[in-house]
């Protein structure tokens, strides 16, 4: 083969044609290997660990939202039930409370949200009311920045996105867990 | 093969593809040093849930990581099916937690410390039980950072 091929071509030089083959098989193995982790989750912060209880006495009930979620994973909100998918709405009505009612809270800035959960809860279902909270802010803060500054919260400069921080504060404080359900 | 050159003549008019394998080789390494192999052999099985509003986590030397969730079929023997602590590429338990904050923290440089994270890997099926005492053990270590690791839901 060797000896012919430099005959034929009066050069003797490897063929490197089928090096760029080789290469792109490795290629296409690490791309296809390459699972690029992007991390992503709902970020928190929890409250810094002091031995006494938090004292709640001060706040008015009408301020406080409270979210109960049980061990079998069922929510009951201000005292009555609710689903899942029809809290984020409620949540940004108490919020806001567009119609001024007495029993919503008294502006944004005085809201909280009060969350307590079985440890029999399952976590899917924690996480998904904690999401759902979580999007009743983002949406309010959105919809501010937009009737204030005409964009959205995440387009907004810093010195923006503080104001409206401020404003509209994500409060969402979580008691300890009941302990009634089975955990498993 | 002979009419072919004939064809073609003395010039060669062909584009050089001999640069073509090292421009392959050039985005191969590329990758080859982009990916990253686990570190540590995965002992729980970790399904998390789908939600909607995520964050991003950036610079993850400032990350840690803990999982939560029922052991993989190997371990069931031992390990039984309750649901398990993973720190790094052991089982743990809630006491090994500020420990394993503290040795991810001593690799961070000093100035960075306040913008450590912890990654908390959480499996669907787990209950709140296991999740509440994770949560209180990173609160009493001052680890206050902490990221539901969740995965994007389309609505």
């Amino acid at each position: 083969m060797a000896k012919t091929s430099s005959r034929d071509r009066m050069k003797n030089e490897i063929n490197a044609g089928s090096m760029a083959d080789i290469a792109f098989l490795l290629l296409i193995f690490f791309l296809v290997t390459t699972t690029i982790v992007e991390d992503k989750g709902v970020l928190v912060k929890l409250p810094p660990w002091s031995e006494e209880p938090p004292d709640i006495t001060k706040l008015k009930t009408r301020n406080v939202y409270s979210v109960l979620v049980n061990a079998d994973n069922q929510l009951l909100v201000r005292g009555e039930e609710m689903k899942v998918k029809d809290l984020k709405d409620n949540a940004k009505i108490f919020i806001k409370n567009p119609q001024r009612l007495e029993n919503m809270a008294e502006n944004p800035k005085k809201a909280i949200i009060s969350m307590k959960n079985d440890r029999g809860t399952k976590y899917k279902t924690y996480l998904e009311v904690y999401n759902e909270l979580k999007a009743a802010y983002n949406e309010l803060r959105d919809e501010e920045a937009l009737a204030r500054f005409g964009k959205e919260y995440e387009f907004c400069s810093k010195d923006q996105r503080k104001e409206i921080r401020t404003d509209i504060p994500l409060v969402i404080s979580e008691a300890e867990p009941t302990a009634f359900g089975e955990e498993n | 093969m002979g009419k072919f050159q004939k064809k073609r003549g003395k010039a060669s008019p062909e584009v050089s593809t001999a640069s073509l394998p090292d421009i392959i080789f050039m985005l191969l390494f590329f990758f080859m040093v982009v990916t990253v192999l686990r570190d540590s052999e995965k002992k729980v099985d970790v399904v998390t849930p789908q939600v909607t509003e995520l964050t991003k986590l950036e610079k993850k030397s400032l990350v840690n990581h803990i999982f939560i969730g029922r052991p993989v079929e190997k371990y069931k023997a031992v390990y039984g099916t309750k649901p398990r602590i993973q720190l790094g590429d052991k089982f743990a338990s809630l006491d090994e937690i500020p420990l394993f904050l503290e040795k991810h923290k001593s690799k961070v440089s000093e100035n960075m410390r306040g913008g450590i994270k912890t990654s908390l890997k959480i499996d669907n099926s787990v209950t709140m039980g296991i999740v509440a005492d994770v949560k209180l053990a990173l609160r009493k270590a001052g680890q206050l950072l902490v990221n539901y690791s969740a995965k994007p839901r389309a609505d």
